[in-house]
Formats: structure tokens, sequence, C-alpha cells
């Protein structure tokens, strides 16, 4: 079974909504990191002193998710849920074929290295 | 009040009163270190800017009309207009001071400053910066003008025997019960009860909250309004008695959590600070540990307590400020002690009378303070929105309301040269 890789660029005041939608999805692994960017929002303009300066790029939390392929709709489904407000600068889910995928304690690869341990 | 005896300004005297007045401004900055560090950082600036709107507002407030409504004769409830505008107030002595009427402006205008800064504790994080300074005006004549006749001015507290050495009652229950009310009015964050909103710099709450007790020297210190007896006492209770609360915290965390927490420590600081406000210079300086000992517990149950609940009196200030003034208040009825104040005894001395307008105070000013707090800003409301929206709570009050960030990197900014002006040419993609 193929395994993908989905990225999903939201807003850092959704994130904590996006992570509480991807547990209620059951999806289990992810990333999360800090990045800056710039999608359709209007700029913002930032005086300090004499300096102004329009800023074009606004933070974003990056989720990266690896699942099996049963598991991308409701990845996605999650992640949309969560993350949307309706206004621009929600940002972006990108899904990716993955060639490989490892896990490092066990060495099981591809669908068993995306499958949660049972606990 | 009593007959007033002329004096001579005394040198000595005013020149510890310069110092101190120095000392108690220095608190409002203290306090915007203190609850910046304690709120998300996208709300840091704004946070500390409404401190920094206290003392711009409460000063120009407090020079018109506040000053006069809380120290001219007036009635037991409010000062009239002898004052405003300062007039009248020169380098005379205050009648009963040694130091010039002047000087006693200026140090009792850094009080209603630190209050007016101190209420902002409860709505942080969402209240709109211009309707902030709307309340601060308002608040700093309806409420702190007031309260500080009462206690300190020839007001009825005062004139029946309340003892309240530096600010029980305006400062401490004052700004306190009016959070209460502002939390209440003004409502929840957004995330409250669904999201950890964590302090964003711990450093800055203990820099603070060291900046605020080094501060609080000067304002209990200075409120003998002498180099005296009762200011040296006064000054060294406020060494001893938040220490004693210290202890105790560390004590209490350790006993909830296992762990001893900095901002635990930096609350404590001001808990301790705020306990010996109103008793500095009345009691011994045995009873002063003791009150900063007993006087953790209630605090520190509030403080526990209150997130529990639905109202998001975002940084504790009834707690704090609130609960701890109040039980200094009660305190001193119970251990004035006249062998050390040369003033009045209390219920354990032998006057149990002043166990009675310790209690009168501790009932009236909450009231007060709640009561007009909760309608003024009701009545702001109907004028402009107290709030920002969701979605610049979201954002944060720094970029909404100040157009600025604390940690701001530079990277994706562009600079806006006058020739160009706003309209260039963005070089990012550059949607239709």
């Amino acid at each position: 079974m193929s395994v993908k890789l989905v990225i999903a660029i939201v807003r850092p005041e959704k994130a904590n909504d996006v992570l509480e939608a991807l547990y209620r999805a059951e999806v289990r692994g992810l990333s999360i990191s800090r990045v800056q960017g710039h999608g359709g929002e209007l700029d913002r303009v930032e005086t300090y002193r004499g300096t102004t300066v329009k800023v074009g790029l606004a933070d974003k939390v990056r989720f990266e998710i690896a699942v099996s392929e049963a598991f991308v709709e409701p990845t996605i489904a999650a992640l949309c849920r969560g993350g949307q407000t309706g206004e621009v600068g929600d940002g972006k889910i990108f899904v990716v074929p993955l060639d490989r995928v490892i896990r490092i304690r066990t060495g099981e690869t591809d669908h068993g290295a995306v499958t949660p341990v049972e606990t | 009040m009593d007959i007033p005896i002329l004096a001579a300004v005394d040198s000595g005297d005013t020149a510890w009163m310069l110092a101190a007045t120095a000392l108690v401004l220095l608190m409002t900055p203290a306090l915007g270190l203190f609850y910046a560090g304690l709120v998300r950082a996208k709300n840091t600036l704004n946070t500390f800017m409404m401190c920094l709107a206290a003392v711009s507002v409460a000063t120009v407030t407090w020079a018109a009309v506040g000053y006069s409504f809380a120290f001219d004769e007036g009635n037991g409830f409010i000062g009239g207009f002898g004052y405003a505008f300062l007039h009248g107030v020169t380098f005379e002595p205050r009648a009963g001071s040694t130091i010039p009427h002047l000087l006693f402006m200026a140090f009792q205008a850094t009080f209603c400053i630190i209050t007016v800064a101190l209420v902002s504790g409860a709505v942080v994080e969402r209240m709109r910066f211009s309707a902030f300074l709307v309340f601060a005006a308002l608040w700093s004549v309806l409420v702190y003008a007031v309260l500080a006749h009462w206690a300190f001015g020839p007001g009825w507290l005062l004139h029946h025997g309340t003892l309240d050495f530096a600010g029980g009652v305006p400062v401490e229950m004052g700004s306190g019960f009016s959070a209460l009310a502002a939390a209440i009015v003004v409502g929840a964050r957004k995330d409250y009860g669904r999201q950890a909103l964590l302090p964003h710099n711990a450093v800055y709450v203990l820099l603070g909250a060291g900046l605020l007790w080094f501060g609080w020297f000067g304002f209990n210190g200075g409120s003998g309004f002498s180099t005296g007896n009762s200011s040296v006492l006064a000054f060294t209770n406020t060494l001893l008695c938040p220490a004693c609360t210290l202890v105790v915290w560390f004590a209490l965390d350790a006993i909830r959590d296992r762990q001893v927490t900095a901002i635990g420590a930096a609350t404590a600081i001001i808990v301790g600070c705020v306990l010996i406000t109103p008793a500095g210079g009345f009691i011994s300086p045995g009873w002063a540990m003791a009150l900063g000992a007993l006087g953790a517990v209630p605090s520190y149950t509030v403080l526990v307590w209150r997130p529990r609940t639905k109202v998001d009196e975002t940084l504790d200030v009834l707690a704090a400020h609130g609960v701890a003034g109040l039980t200094g208040i009660l305190f001193t009825g119970f251990f004035a002690q006249m062998a050390w104040n040369g003033v009045s005894d209390g219920l354990v001395y032998g006057d149990a009378g002043q166990l009675g307008w310790q209690v009168l105070a501790a009932l009236a000013a909450p009231a007060y303070a709640f009561t007009v707090t909760f309608v003024l800003l009701r009545a702001i409301a109907l004028v402009m929105p107290l709030r920002s929206t969701e979605r610049e709570e979201a954002v944060g009050m720094d970029v909404v309301h100040h157009g600025e960030e604390a940690y701001a990197t530079g990277e994706g900014a562009i600079l806006v040269t006058p020739e160009a002006g706003l309209e260039a040419e963005v070089p990012l993609a550059n949607p239709t």
C-alpha cells in the first residue's frame, strides 16, 4: 500500500484547532514547525520611529504528516476543518508520494512504519 | 481631620519624598514588564503600553481634577474643586506635613498612576487600546480619586480612624475589585478555557516583580511623608513581610505540585508587598512577618481557584491586590500597636472599635470599586466597542493596535521610502 506525505501550512492561531481535529480523526504521527510565508494576504504596515515597512511574510505553522493511503482523505478533512476561517490566508495542503518510510526503532517500513503503535 | 498644624518645610523629609516619588513612578514600568511577561508574545507591547497609558492619562486627570477630588476638603465622600488644575498647590507645606504641597501632590499622583495600570491586568489581550484610554481617564477620577479621598484625604474613613498606611483601600482593594468588574464586563478572551494561555517570558515577570519590590520601599516608606519613625517602620516592614510571603509561597507550591515555581515566587513578592501596604507603619516588625506568612494563604487560594471559573480576570489582580489588600486592612485592625505607631491600637492590644472601622473599609471599598467600574464600563460600551474582534485577538494586539511587534525580525519586511510610498510593487507573489 502506498504512503503519502501530507504537508499543510496553517495559521498559527489555528494550530491548536488543527491538532484537535487530527486527534479526533485518529491521525497520530506528525511534526510541526514554524515557518513564514506569503499567500494572497494583504501586507501589513509597521512603523518603528522613522522607519516604515511593509511586512509581506506572515507567520504560519507547517504540519508534516506521513500517512497510508486510507488515511489521506480523513487527514485532509481534519486539516480543513481545523484550519479554516474563511479569510484569505488560511493556508494550503500539499499531498506528495513517498518513496520509503522507515521507523528507526524497529526497522519497519512503509505502512508498518506509519501505523501508530498499539498500546 | 485633625486641627491643621502649619509646620515649616523640612529639608530631610523633602529629600526623602523626592526620591520616594521617583521610586513609586518606577513601579508602573516595572508592572508593565511584569504583566508583559505574563501574556502571550503577540500581546507583549500592548500589555506594556496599557501601563504607559496609565502614566500619561492618569497624570493629566490627576492634575486637572483627580488631586482636588481626592485631597480638597469637600465632603466625606469626595473633595471639591479647590485644587482643580493644581490651583493653590505650591511650595507651602500641606497642613500637618513638612513637605511642599506640590511634592505631596506628585507623590500621590504616582499612586493614582500605578492603580490605573493595575486594573489593566484584568482586560489585557482583548480590550481595545482606545477604549482603555477612555476608561483610564474616567476611572482615575470616578473610582481612584474618590477612594483616595475616603482613606487619605479628609474623607469619611480617615475621619473615623480607619488605618490605611499606604493604600489598602484606594490602591489595592480599589484595583482588585475593579479588575473583577472589568473582567466581567469586557468578557473572557476567545481562547480562555479552551487553550493553554501561558506566560511567554518568565524572566520579565521576575525582573518586573523585583523592580516593583524596589519601588515599594518608596511607596510604603514614603507614606509617612517624613523620615520619622512610621516611615522607618513601614520601610523595614516592606522587607520583612514579602520575604515571609515568599517562604510560605514556596511551601504552598511544593505541597500542591511538589515543585517551587518562578512565576509563583514573582507573584508572592507582589502579594507580600500588597499585604504590608495598609499595615506598614502601624504594626510591629514581628507582626509584619506573621502577616506575610499568614496572608499568603487567602491570595494563593483565590489564585488557584479563579482559573477554574468562567471569569477571565487575566492576570489575577483580584487575588494579588484585592484579596491581599483586604487581608492587610483586617490584619491591621487586629494587630495595630500604639507602642509602635503612636496612633492607635488594634483589637489584640485592647481597641475592638478599630477592627470595626477596618471591617467597614473592607466592605465599602470593594463594593464601591466594583459597582462604579461595572457601570462605567457598561456606559463606555454604549459609545465604543470595548474589545477587539476574534480575528484581531487571534492576530494579536501588538500588530492590530500598535502596528509593531515585540520580537520583530525584519524578515519579509520591505522598506517603504517616502518616494515610492506604500503602493510600491512588492517583490513577492502578488495575486490580484
